[in-house]
């Protein structure tokens, strides 16, 4: 199956790779996917006064699509509201990506990734956990 | 040089110039049909047939009267093992066969399951061997057959091929081997292995796809098995359908360069899969699948930890290799292969086969292990797992959301 140009470009040029301190408040951090399932995301958000994401970034185990996914996450989350943020929704990632139906799964790992490190910048901020539906899709 | 760069020869081999130039009269002048007895246009294709079936045996030390064509080491797998079990149902109904044999095995033998077969598959050690007490503890009286690959094609890993022919010629139990990945690349010899049944495929050893042999011993025992296909008669009954002349006639001459030729592809191959491995067993945390001390001499298979398969072949889009990663199947399940062996899934996920051909050179060997090499390192620079590794966590202690 070949991938997709944009998938390619995110591959090659993968934006935001990284770590941010997972300790700092401001941070949050979110770690979706099993190494046995053959991918693991690891997405961070810095969120500054302004409830604005200042920075962020990612590391990812995983196939080409799972990485662009994640790489399309964090140049989307920079510069939004957190509450703009929780509104990703996977299949804008499918859309963006050109992601066929097996690799849909790669665009909801991205999107689990983005409310697990908002769920921690949350809690870290002393406020409730958004509550999350489970994802259907595998 | 020129990329891409082939090194996928266990998927497929590119057909050797010598076995094409063969075959191509035999689409444009000798086009006849090797049944047609009336007439010189199928005399012709009779000979050329007869011919290929005498080179075809002479590799494999058996009688031209033993091979029977069919369209790949699929039927030829299907073949041996349906035709078997229904042609010794009297006998009994247990087949022995091992986990990490291709699926045009494991899924005939899926097929005859439904059928009332009792099927015992084997397990494997670690490096991929089967354990012959095990296998020797499950022949029972109602054994008819025990089927073992002879090289297997995700590892290379060779079996003992002729203990294990010796086994079943001792308890009188038929032997059948799918003999895909290690005929023309090695010495295979039915009688000295004591191989009853054979599966073999042109694609694998540089001659034309869409064209295989099943090998059928005619003497001690005289075996025979049940035709699958109905049909005129053909290949004495056991395989109904026009032969494919063209294709047979490049398997023979593939045939006979591999005769030719063997040792010399042998050492070709196995001194730059050697190089090549020993120079990506350099990365940290790299691991060799399957038996260093028994196998093919042109396969090598590597696992990269902390490294995605899938991904990792997209960094080196410039060389086809398999991976043992399935990010792509609907189950998410790596290679059961892979598996079998009692590898973790996170390793069998990145792992990935090298297939050398008789066509590769030094220059793409040294390519690869550069670009690998470039790939595995940036890709562990991205990978979590790489972080929490060199930062001593050990990810068993992680609690992994499925999804
Ligand atoms: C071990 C083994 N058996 C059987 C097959 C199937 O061969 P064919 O493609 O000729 O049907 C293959 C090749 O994919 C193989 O590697």
């Amino acid at each position: 199956m070949a991938y997709s140009e944009k998938v390619i470009d995110h591959f090659n040029n993968p934006r935001n790779v990284g770590t941010l301190d997972k300790a700092s408040d401001q941070v949050g951090t979110g770690l979706v996917g099993a190494p046995e399932c053959g991918d693991v995301m690891r997405l961070q958000i810095e969120v500054d006064n302004d409830g604005k994401i200042a920075d962020a970034k990612f590391k990812t185990f995983g196939c080409g699509s799972a990485i662009a996914s994640s790489s399309l996450a964090t140049e989307w989350l920079k510069g939004k509201s957190v509450d703009d943020a929780l509104a990703i929704d996977n299949m804008e990632i499918v859309e963006e990506l050109a992601l066929p139906p097996v690799k849909i799964h790669c665009s909801v790992l991205a999107e689990d990734a983005i409310k697990a490190a908002i769920n921690d910048y949350r809690v870290k901020q002393g406020l409730e956990p958004i509550e999350q539906e489970k994802s259907i899709v595998h | 040089m020129k990329l891409p760069i082939y090194l996928d020869n266990n998927a497929t081999t590119k057909v050797d110039p010598r076995v094409f130039e063969t075959m191509t009269p035999f689409f444009l002048e000798t086009f006849g049909n090797a049944a047609s007895r009336n007439h010189s246009f199928g005399w012709s294709a009779e000979e050329a047939v007869d011919y290929a079936r005498e080179q075809i045996a002479k590799l494999i030390g058996a009688n031209e009267k033993e091979i029977i064509f069919t369209s790949g080491a699929t039927e030829s797998n299907n073949l041996a093992l349906k035709g078997v079990f229904e042609m010794y149902a009297r006998k009994g109904n247990h087949i022995i066969t091992a986990a990490t044999e291709h699926k045009a095995v494991l899924d005939a033998c899926a097929h005859l399951e439904k059928q009332g077969a009792e099927v015992t598959y084997l397990p494997v050690q670690g490096n991929g061997m089967i354990d012959l007490e095990v296998l020797k503890s499950s022949i029972k009286d109602n054994t008819i057959l025990v089927s073992i690959m002879y090289g297997n094609n995700e590892l290379g890993v060779l079996q003992q091929i002729q203990e294990i022919g010796a086994m079943c010629k001792e308890n009188g139990v038929l032997f059948h081997s799918d003999a895909t990945q290690a005929v023309g690349k090695i010495p295979v010899d039915v009688i000295k292995d004591n191989i009853d049944l054979m599966s073999f495929t042109a694609h694998k050893m540089y001659g034309p796809k869409g064209v295989g042999a099943l090998y059928v011993r005619r003497k001690n025992p005289r075996v025979k098995v049940t035709a699958q296909l109905d049909g005129g008669g053909h290949e004495r009954g056991m395989r109904s359908g026009t032969l494919n002349v063209p294709g047979i006639v490049g398997f023979g001459r593939a045939c006979e360069i591999a005769i030719a030729e063997m040792d010399k592809d042998a050492a070709h191959t196995s001194r730059l899969r050697d190089k090549l491995e020993t120079e990506l067993l350099k990365l940290e945390e790299s691991y060799l699948n399957g038996n260093k001390d028994s196998r093919l001499p042109h396969t090598t298979n590597i696992s990269f930890k902390h490294v995605e398969g899938e991904g990792l072949m997209i960094g080196i889009k410039d060389i086809a290799v398999s991976s043992g990663s399935a990010c792509t199947s609907a189950s998410l399940e790596p290679s059961y292969v892979l598996k079998s062996l009692g590898l973790d899934d996170e390793l069998a996920h990145s792992s990935l086969r090298f297939g050398l051909s008789r066509f590769s050179t030094e220059e793409e060997v040294d390519f690869t292990i550069k670009t690998v090499t470039e790939a595995v390192n940036k890709l562990r620079d991205m990978s979590p797992l790489w972080e929490m590794f060199k930062e001593g966590i050990d990810l068993k202690t992680i609690e992994w959301t499925d999804h």
